[in-house]
């Protein structure tokens, strides 16, 4: 009955009120998880165990249940066999990827014909926020500019991810105002990932799947660097940093 | 300079004289000088070349040459047809980290159980101890076995990765050579000597050899630690990528102390895990209701021993994963949200399972206590509290999706659950988990007794006060620092959640202890009146320990990626790429099985030794 309940808890919170799917392979763990729990709990005293093997035994062992046993010896083999034949048949689905979404970026990257050593690179437009207030501005200012031309029709002009071409691209464009995308990455992340664009994602990030462009290729460096500063201005995030 | 390198290889081939004598292989990575070094160095390579050069030149003069990583091709790695060599090198070192591990820690709680043997003069104690300190003498033997294989295995396929490391560790080689012979008199002496070294102040010479034994074990720990985190965040190099420092730069690398706490922690987890195991096994086996009594205590302490060591495992975890960030965003991506992230999902369960297992045995316990029905109720509700905090726990940022699940979430995060995925709900989790293991172990304790003393109540109700404020204090560190501040914030507010943590572990036994002396027993402890099925909860913790280390030592190692030293000297082997996760995942679990196997063998062994057999009418009579 508990097993049953959160399963179904777990089914129509997310798939149905949330309209956000649970991924089956993260349902089947949940469930394993849930049920060991259950067991530990009906099985640390002699008492509970006995009262939860008492029908089972009842049901192998007990003369008057011959007719029930006999169905359940048919139902759960006929059960696995079902559900093993289902596993088996061919599909058309292609496999299952591990796409690594935050892939670690490269110690270097070459860009705008030069190089760039990522463990040190900053966001050289972000020492004027206390050095030059009004500089800052105008440039956090640009990078609006600069992201409503060239960003938004993916990302939002909300920076939630669901800007007008978003539902013709899969997987969806980052939504920058998830506390666990931006607010997650330095500047120097962003830089590269905007520079290099999806052709630029290492193996592991399947960069095949992604609609991301070269930004190099139409942006200048200074142009990249105010759009990062628009991101955390807006959003409200603080890039990560070291200390 | 060349005399040097003999005078090292010669005291570790001390350790292996037996092997060496069974091989002649040719090792041409010794001399460090046929090998074409390079000029290569990431950053410049011209400069390297030219450190190189003036470093030669100038030896006389200006003290040790900078050492420069070679540059190697294919070719350079020796080959032998059968064998792929880094699989060789992965499983060898593997198995002899996890005996290694085994036998530095058993010591560490043999020394601890013989002093409060001693403190208490309860001969069990000793007892206790002396059959701990007997499953390891045989682990020790693989230990060397083990650690000479790794040797030779180094040497035949990663010869010039091991001569680099040779002229930069130095004499450090031949002191870790040395400290083995040190080491392995302090135990054969406190082993052999047990029952000669036995009341008044032979007792404390005993423990002092514990000590020393201790000393020698540890210390070799650290010398090899600082090796491998060598590999992975070397110092002591000029700008040009040449090694200009000395053993002491070499040695207090950036993440040395990180996994010397880590390990230290972590070993004594493990150690207590195995010997859990081999309590369970002698539990089951045992015919008389004393043996099981015995075994049954013996796998109580032991469990005790692993928890104590578990609580804080994920802290030291954290602090080295915070560590590798610090130094390195590229490993620490890789780590967490790169490609190893996926096995860190395993990790995850692992944790889970550890934690899981110790709760179900110490909830059986409860089973050896008359008294224990006044708390078994409350079982229920802390398991839900775990479990649920587990789910958290292993829940990955980026998920495993089919491609229709893909298209209908959009992408590898999910809307809700991928705020579960980051570390703040991790290190909430975690705490949580902690605290609800602190207090069935609080529970188990409890079930046995009535207090005596006129401020039970009052004691009871701080108590829960404690645990209430500290779960709120942890939920609200982890969800407001960890989702509405910055990252700086939200790593350090992991903090403050750790020390709640701790005071609540500390100042919790503080104020049961004062409650519970001098408290009345319900009845006498039922030793031996555990379910079996308990004893497999112990040996889901060792095979948990054991699999957890394997898993995460590959990925501390692979996330050097094609580097033998990151950054510095890169691997040019066949092999200098990231092997699939499920191969990665195969190595790791035939080389559990292979351990677990070896570890039955020593169990049984144990068991043989203590067997006599009768030989009637073989012998002469008279």
């Amino acid at each position: 009955m508990v097993i049953a309940f959160v399963y179904a808890a777990f089914v129509i919170t997310f798939d149905h009120i949330l309209g956000a799917l649970i991924p089956k392979s993260l349902l089947t763990m949940y469930m394993f998880f849930v049920v060991s729990g259950v067991f530990m709990v009906f099985t640390f005293d002699e008492e509970k165990t006995k009262e939860l093997v008492a029908p089972i035994k009842a049901l192998v062992e007990d003369p008057s249940k011959k007719m029930i046993r006999n169905l359940v010896f048919v139902i759960i083999p006929l059960g696995a066999a079902y559900l093993t034949y289902q596993s088996q048949l061919p599909s058309l689905e292609p496999p299952t990827e591990a796409r690594a979404q935050h892939p670690a970026p490269p110690s270097t990257m070459k860009a705008f014909g030069k190089r760039f050593n990522l463990m040190t690179l900053e966001n050289p437009l972000r020492k004027l926020q206390t050095e030059d207030p009004e500089a800052f501005k105008a440039h956090v200012k640009a990078g609006g500019e600069i992201y409503i031309q060239n960003c938004q029709y993916c990302h939002g002009d909300k920076l939630d991810g669901e800007g007008p071409f978003a539902p013709g691209v899969n997987p969806l464009p980052v939504n920058f105002q998830d506390v666990t995308t931006i607010a997650q990455l330095t500047e120097s992340y962003l830089f590269w990932r905007i520079a290099t664009g999806g052709p630029g994602l290492p193996k592991e990030a399947t960069p095949w799947i992604s609609a991301m462009p070269v930004w190099q290729n139409f942006l200048t460096e200074e142009e990249i660097w105010q759009v990062i500063l628009f991101l955390f201005d807006y959003t409200g995030h603080k890039p990560r940093s070291w200390e | 300079m060349r005399l040097r390198y003999l005078a090292k290889i010669g005291g570790m081939s001390l350790l292996l004289a037996l092997l060496m004598s069974l091989f002649a292989v040719d090792l041409p990575g010794l001399d460090a000088s046929s090998v074409a070094f390079a000029e290569e160095a990431p950053a410049a390579p011209e400069a390297a070349a030219a450190a190189g050069e003036t470093g030669a030149e100038g030896e006389e003069a200006a003290g040790p040459a900078p050492i420069v990583a070679p540059k190697l091709t294919a070719e350079d790695y020796p080959t032998i047809p059968g064998f792929n060599g880094r699989v060789v090198v992965w499983m060898v070192a593997q198995l002899h980290l996890w005996f290694a591990a085994f036998v530095l820690a058993v010591p560490i709680f043999v020394f601890i159980i013989e002093a409060i043997g001693m403190k208490t003069r309860d001969k069990r104690y000793d007892d206790m101890a002396y059959e701990f300190i007997k499953v390891s003498i045989t682990a020790f033997s693989l230990t060397a076995i083990l650690g000479g294989l790794l040797f030779f295995s180094l040497m035949i396929f990663y010869p010039h990765l091991m001569g680099y490391l040779i002229k930069i560790f130095d004499d450090s080689m031949l002191y870790y050579a040395l400290l083995f012979f040190a080491e392995s008199a302090f135990l054969y002496l406190y082993y052999y000597g047990w029952h000669w070294l036995q009341g008044g102040f032979k007792k404390w010479v005993h423990l002092t050899l514990g000590l020393l034994l201790n000393a020698a074990g540890s210390t070799l720990m650290l010398l090899a630690n600082s090796w491998t985190t060598f590999m992975m965040s070397p110092s002591g190099m000029d700008a040009s990528g040449a090694f200009v420092g000395d053993i002491t730069t070499a040695m207090g690398n950036f993440l040395w102390n990180p996994i010397n706490i880590h390990r230290i922690v972590a070993n004594v987890a493990f150690g207590g895990g195995v010997v859990g195991a081999y309590a369970a096994f002698k539990f089951l086996s045992a015919k008389t209701r004393e043996l099981r009594a015995h075994y049954d205590w013996m796998g109580y302490t032991a469990n005790i021993i692993a928890i104590s060591a578990l609580l804080p495992l994920p802290f030291a975890g954290y602090y080295l994963t915070a560590e590798i960030y610090m130094y390195s965003q590229q490993m620490g991506i890789t780590l967490m949200g790169g490609i190893f992230a996926w096995l860190f999902i395993i990790q995850a369960v692992l944790i889970g399972a550890l934690f899981l297992s110790a709760n179900y045995y110490l909830w059986c316990g409860m089973g050896r206590s008359d008294g224990a029905g006044r708390y078994t109720k409350y079982i229920k509700y802390i398991a839900i509290v775990i479990v649920a905090a587990f789910l958290v726990w292993f829940t990955p940022h980026t998920l495993i999706l089919t491609n229709a699940e893909q298209k209908a979430l959009g992408g590898q995060y999910h809307p809700y659950l991928g705020a579960l995925g980051i570390m703040p709900a991790k290190n909430t989790a975690v705490n949580l988990m902690i605290n609800c293991t602190l207090l069935s172990f609080i529970l188990f304790r409890r079930a046995n007794r009535v207090p005596t003393v006129s401020w039970a109540k009052a004691g009871n109700a701080i108590m829960i006060g404690m645990f209430a404020a500290g779960a709120v204090n942890i939920l609200f560190l982890g969800i407001y620092h960890g989702y509405f501040t910055n990252t700086v914030y939200k790593v350090a507010a992991s903090i403050p959640q750790v020390l709640t943590t701790f005071v609540l572990i500390v100042m919790s036994l503080i104020i049961d202890s004062r409650m519970y002396k001098g408290a009345k027993e319900v009845g006498p402890m039922h030793w031996g009146r555990i379910p079996n099925r308990a004893q497999y909860a112990l040996f889901i913790l060792a095979v948990s320990f054991t699999w957890l280390m394997g898993l995460m030592g590959y990925i501390r190692s692979g996330i050097r990626q094609h580097w033998h030293v990151k950054d510095i000297f890169r691997d040019a082997s066949p092999d200098a790429f990231t092997p699939t996760l499920g191969f990665a995942a195969d190595v790791v679990s035939i080389a559990t099985l292979i351990f677990m196997a070896m570890v039955i063998f020593v169990f049984w062994l144990s068991q043989v030794s203590a067997t006599k057999t009768a030989a009637t009418g073989y012998w002469k009579e008279g």
